[in-house]
Parts: C-alpha cells; sequence; structure tokens
C-alpha cells in the first residue's frame, strides 16, 4: 500500500542517485537509535551470556570455564534460600498490591465523583516520581528499630516495646515497601479500564437488582479481564528483576533473609565482584526477560502497530 | 395522578401506584444509601492512603524543625537542617568515610545526567520515531517487533555486562556513561511514545509541505515538529527524572566522589546519619525531591493520560 508521491518528481525531475540519497536519510533518521541501541542493550545482552562462560573475577582475571558456573548453581547453598524469597516477595506483592490494591484502588476512586478520584490516584502516584533514595528514606524512618521510628512512636502510645520490624519479618517489610509503589501501575490501568465500561451494563444490572459487590464481581471483573492479565505478566517481569528498594532499606538482610533473585546477582557480581558466576546468574534473568518480552507484542495490538507507513518504501 | 393503562401482555399488579410522598421518601432513601456509601468510600480512601501521605509530610516537616517529638510531631522552626546547602564540612560521627564532596558539585551532576539523558532520548527517539511513523524501509515490521521487544525487556538485568562494557569503553567513573546507558535503555519506549504522536498527524499537512517545495527535513522540523511538540515535552520530562531519580547505575557505574550525583550524596548522608539526625537527612531529602514534585505538581492531570498514552502508544 504505498502512496506516490507525485510532487516530488515534478521538483526533481531526474532522481540523482536515490540509493544513496535513501541510505543517508536512513542513517540520519535511524542510525543515532540503531548505534545505541545495538552498543547498550544488544551486545550487553550477548555478553552477558559470553562473560558466564568466564570465571572473570574482581581483579579483572579469568578464563572460559564452561559451563562450569551454570552448575556451581546446585552447590550455592545461598541460592535455595534466595529463590524461596523471591517466589514469596513476588507472589505476595503482585497479588496484594500490584493487582490486589490497584484494583480496590481503581474501584473506589472511579465510584466517587472524579475530581476527588484523581487526587486519590495522584497521591498514590507520588511514590512512584520519587527518587529512589527519598522513598527508601521514608521507610528507613518508618521502620527505625529505635524508639523515634514512626512505627515504634505508635507501638510506645500503645505501651508495646520497640519492635525491629526488618529482623522480626523482612518479607512483609520488602512486600509492602515495594508494593506502595507497585499498586498505583495497576489502578492507572485498572482505572482507564473500568471508565471504558459501558454506564448501560451498570445500570442495566442495577434494574435488575444487582448490589454494588455483584456489578463489580459479575459486570466489571469479567469486562477487565484483558487488563488484569497483562498487569499481571507485566509486574511479575518487574517483580522479578527490580531490586532497588530491597538494596536501600534492607540490604537484603538480616543475613540473606531478604535477597531475592535479582539482588543476589548484584551482591555477587557488582558487590563482590564475581563477574563470571554473577552474569551466569544474570543470564538466567535476561533469559527470562527475552521469552517474556516475545509475548509482549500481543498485548498491544503490533498488528496495528505495524500498519503501513504513510509515505514511501523502498 | 392520572392511572396509567398498559398494553401488553397483563403484569400481575404487585402493589399500588405510588403517592408523590411516597416518591420522595424513597429518593430520600435511596440519597441516604449512597451518602452513606460515598462517606465509607472516602474513609476507606483515606485510611488506605495515609501510609503514603504521612511520610511525605513528616519529610517536609522534619526538614524544617529543631526536633521531632514521638517521631511524629515537628516543634521549632530551623533552618540548620539545610545547613549542607552552604556549610562545606558537615562535620562526620564516625569519620571514616572522608568528606562529602561539595553540595553544588553534586547537583551539577545530577543535572547533567539528567539534561543529557534528556536530549539524547528527545533527538534519538524523534528522529526514529518520525522515520518508522512515516516512511516504509526494509524489514521495518522487524525492526519494530525487535524494539518493541526491547521496550518489554528489563534492561536493569544487563547491570554486570554494563558494567564489563563501561570499563572496556573507559566509560567508569564518568556521568557520560551513565547518561548513555540509562538514555538508551528508555530510548524504546519513547520511540513508541514519538511514534504514536507522529502517526496522529494527517498526512496532508506534510504533502501539502512537500507540494509547496519543501524538502524532505524541512517539511520534518518546520511542519511535522510544532505538531509533536507535546510528546516531546512529554519524554522529556519523563527522561529527566529517569536521569535525576537513578540509585542502581550511578551506584554501580561511578564511584569516584567528584562524580557523585544526588542519588549517592543522599545515600551518604543516610549511611552517615542514620538514626542521629534525621532533621538533616530530611532536608537533603526534600532537597532531592524538587523536581519530582514540581514535575508532580504541573502534571498530575495529564499523568495519568501520558502513563497509559505511553504503553499504549
Amino acid at each position: 500500500m504505498t502512496t506516490q508521491v507525485p510532487a516530488l518528481s515534478v521538483t526533481r525531475p531526474a532522481p540523482p542517485r536515490p540509493a544513496r540519497r535513501r541510505t543517508a536519510l536512513v542513517a540520519l533518521f535511524l542510525g543515532p537509535f540503531v548505534l545505541l541501541t545495538v552498543v547498550f542493550f544488544v551486545i550487553p545482552a550477548v555478553l552477558t551470556g559470553l562473560l558466564g562462560l568466564t570465571d572473570l573475577d574482581a581483579s579483572f582475571q579469568g578464563g572460559v570455564v564452561g559451563l562450569a558456573n551454570f552448575r556451581g548453581f546446585a552447590a550455592d547453598p545461598l541460592l535455595p534460600r534466595v529463590l524461596l524469597n523471591t517466589v514469596v516477595y513476588v507472589f505476595f506483592t503482585l497479588m496484594c498490591f500490584n493487582v490486589g490494591m490497584g484494583l480496590v484502588l481503581a474501584l473506589m476512586t472511579t465510584q466517587i465523583p472524579d475530581r476527588v478520584g484523581t487526587v486519590f490516584r495522584a497521591i498514590w502516584l507520588l511514590p512512584r516520581l520519587t527518587p529512589q533514595v527519598v522513598y527508601a528514606l521514608l521507610w528507613l524512618w518508618f521502620v527505625d528499630p529505635t524508639k523515634y521510628g514512626f512505627l515504634n512512636t505508635l507501638r510506645g502510645w500503645l505501651g508495646l516495646a520497640p519492635l525491629d520490624l526488618i529482623s522480626w519479618s523482612p518479607w512483609l517489610v520488602i512486600v509492602i515497601v515495594n508494593g506502595l509503589i507497585g499498586a498505583s501501575l495497576g489502578m492507572v490501568i485498572f482505572t482507564s479500564a473500568i471508565k471504558s465500561v459501558p454506564e448501560d451494563y451498570i445500570r442495566a444490572a442495577r434494574v435488575d437488582g444487582a448490589s454494588t459487590f455483584h456489578i463489580i464481581r459479575y459486570v466489571i471483573l469479567p469486562l477487565i479481564r484483558w487488563p488484569v492479565t497483562f498487569v499481571i505478566v507485566y509486574q511479575t517481569l518487574a517483580l522479578l528483576t527490580s531490586y532497588e528498594y530491597i538494596l536501600l532499606v534492607t540490604g537484603g538482610g538480616p543475613f540473606y533473609d531478604s535477597t531475592v533473585y535479582a539482588l543476589y546477582v548484584f551482591k555477587r557480581a557488582i558487590e563482590n565482584g564475581d563477574y563470571g558466576y554473577g552474569a551466569a546468574l544474570a543470564f538466567v534473568l535476561v533469559l527470562v526477560g527475552a521469552i517474556a518480552a516475545q509475548f509482549y507484542w500481543r498485548f498491544l495490538n503490533f498488528e496495528r502497530m505495524i500498519t503501513q507507513p504513510k509515505i514511501e518504501s523502498d | 395522578m392520572a392511572r396509567v393503562v398498559t398494553t401488553g401482555p397483563a403484569v400481575p399488579d404487585r402493589r399500588s401506584w405510588l403517592t408523590a410522598e411516597d416518591v420522595a421518601a424513597l429518593a430520600r432513601r435511596a440519597r441516604r444509601r449512597e451518602t452513606a456509601g460515598r462517606t465509607a468510600v472516602y474513609t476507606a480512601l483515606a485510611l488506605l492512603s495515609l501510609p503514603i501521605i504521612v511520610p511525605y509530610l513528616w519529610l517536609i516537616a522534619a526538614s524544617f524543625s529543631r526536633r521531632v517529638s514521638y517521631g511524629l510531631l515537628p516543634s521549632g522552626f530551623t533552618l540548620d537542617n539545610w545547613r549542607f546547602l552552604w556549610v562545606a564540612n558537615l562535620g562526620f560521627v564516625s569519620g571514616t568515610t572522608g568528606r562529602l564532596p561539595n553540595i553544588w558539585q553534586v547537583v551539577w551532576n545530577s543535572l547533567v545526567l539528567a539534561a543529557g539523558t534528556t536530549v539524547i532520548v528527545v533527538v534519538v527517539a524523534t528522529l526514529a520515531g518520525y522515520f518508522v511513523s512515516r516512511h516504509d524501509f526494509r524489514r521495518r515490521a522487524a525492526f519494530l517487533k525487535g524494539a518493541l521487544m526491547l521496550q518489554a525487556f528489563p534492561g536493569i538485568t544487563l547491570l554486570v555486562a554494563l558494567f564489563i562494557l563501561l570499563r572496556t569503553l573507559n566509560l567508569l567513573n564518568s556521568v557520560a556513561g551513565v547518561v548513555l546507558v540509562i538514555a538508551t535503555l528508555h530510548l524504546p519506549f519513547a520511540l513508541f511514545v514519538m511514534k504514536g504522536f507522529f502517526d496522529g498527524i494527517p498526512w496532508d499537512i506534510e504533502m501539502s509541505a512537500l507540494i509547496d517545495g519543501a524538502s524532505r527535513l524541512r517539511a520534518w522540523y518546520t511542519v511535522l515538529l510544532p505538531q509533536v511538540r507535546n510528546g516531546i515535552g512529554a519524554i522529556a520530562m519523563f527522561s529527566f527524572l529517569w536521569g535525576w531519580t537513578d540509585y542502581i547505575f550511578v551506584l554501580t557505574f561511578i564511584l569516584r566522589r567528584s562524580s557523585w550525583t544526588m542519588a549517592l550524596y543522599l545515600n551518604a548522608i543516610i549511611g552517615e546519619y542514620r538514626f542521629v539526625d534525621y532533621g538533616l537527612m530530611a532536608a537533603v531529602g526534600v532537597f532531592y525531591m524538587i523536581p519530582s514534585l514540581l514535575f508532580f505538581l504541573f502534571t498530575q492531570k495529564h499523568l495519568m493520560q501520558l502513563t497509559l498514552g505511553g504503553t499504549k502508544a
């Protein structure tokens, strides 16, 4: 479906070296994008796999060791605990906050006048926009184990002794810290999905005597099934790979009790300097990310996106 | 009140027609129930949002207070917590970490990081977004599919390889290296935002410029660019914040104190003054948050559409 451009042939009767002009145009417009993406995206992805085959260490010495790093996973005494942490962390953050709280917030803020609903949604977006270290600082104050922290101030009013929440339940801390940020994406997506549910359906259900709960359960939820699936898939990947808030608030501790897989990669590779073993660990995440990305375009109406362009073709 | 004669199939008349008073009473009851329901929703939302609102209020209050009693109630206004802006040596508690770099040097580094990221993302994504929106070229579908997968791909997993790569390119310890990494990892997202905006411009506009004798390049920057300035504004603000708020990449790639950014500065302050001086930590935190807060206040209304428009573009 190529649209011809008659005007051009008028202003330029004998197209001089069209192929070279065209190449120059492509190089000008797409060149920078392709160059940067290849150097800082594609090459590192390949490099991760290659580094995983070496035993490069902090002194940048090392040779090719083949698959020894990958076989070493089985002998890594910390890995079982790290994997357990990861499963618990991803599952509970996803269900309680990224989907659960996101859905609750979207449902509640669409029940009230939109002006007020927007204010509440904006409040929930605030943590996402806050610099990561500042957000972590808020939590360090919240869970401060001395009697000056917020939590222990509240406990003090109730006559309870100060509690070191991070030691008491590291899982709880990392789930809540990430959940309060993660809920906002689901909230935004679900809100627009709920708003696009035709008003007639809800009115019809109400006329038939459905309670609010029934309307949510049997009208709204089935209609926003697709956005919910999207958020689950997208956020699972995001949770599997992000660790900055855990690093900042608990440091993965006490000991390795709140270290998730991605943080373990960071600790082994960057903090300990085991670049070879760390890259092998990271390669697993790269694979997971690549496989998830394969399915990503299905969610985004890819066919529409690659419809033929408006000007011209080769 | 006149009776209405129904002509359809006979419906068993379950109740007699209501009087005006009955209708009014029903309406009142419905309104009461609605008010009660709404109050319940407001209360629940307010309670749920407290864990977010309270810490931010504390942060701002603590940064201007001499003392925060019971971990919550600020008292005694002071600007002393903001002394990091004008006092060179803050006086370390442990004294083992050495001196902090000058705050204005740190701010400058952060601005260079944020502005550099913005320039690269805006220029590269606008060029590429225009081209994939308007031109066909060999393997265009493959290019778009690849870009879409990179958008979904979690760039943070490449940290180890990027560290080795930057070391090889001699870009460790420099803000430039971090700029290139952060900008590139967000390019696919920005590409699709810009493509969406270019797709929205009617082809006729460009066509008429070309017929009037403008070259392709000229048509691009005089006719098309002004049409997509909202898109440019959106990705500019987002990329500024990505650069400004980043922690992991600067933590990994920048070890030299003179190249520190605000994230590393605040992190060092927390490391030194935790449990000791919440006022100072809060003041640095508020200072660091200013661009995010401005962004939040000015774009709060459009934020929902932008985030969604981005992922869906």
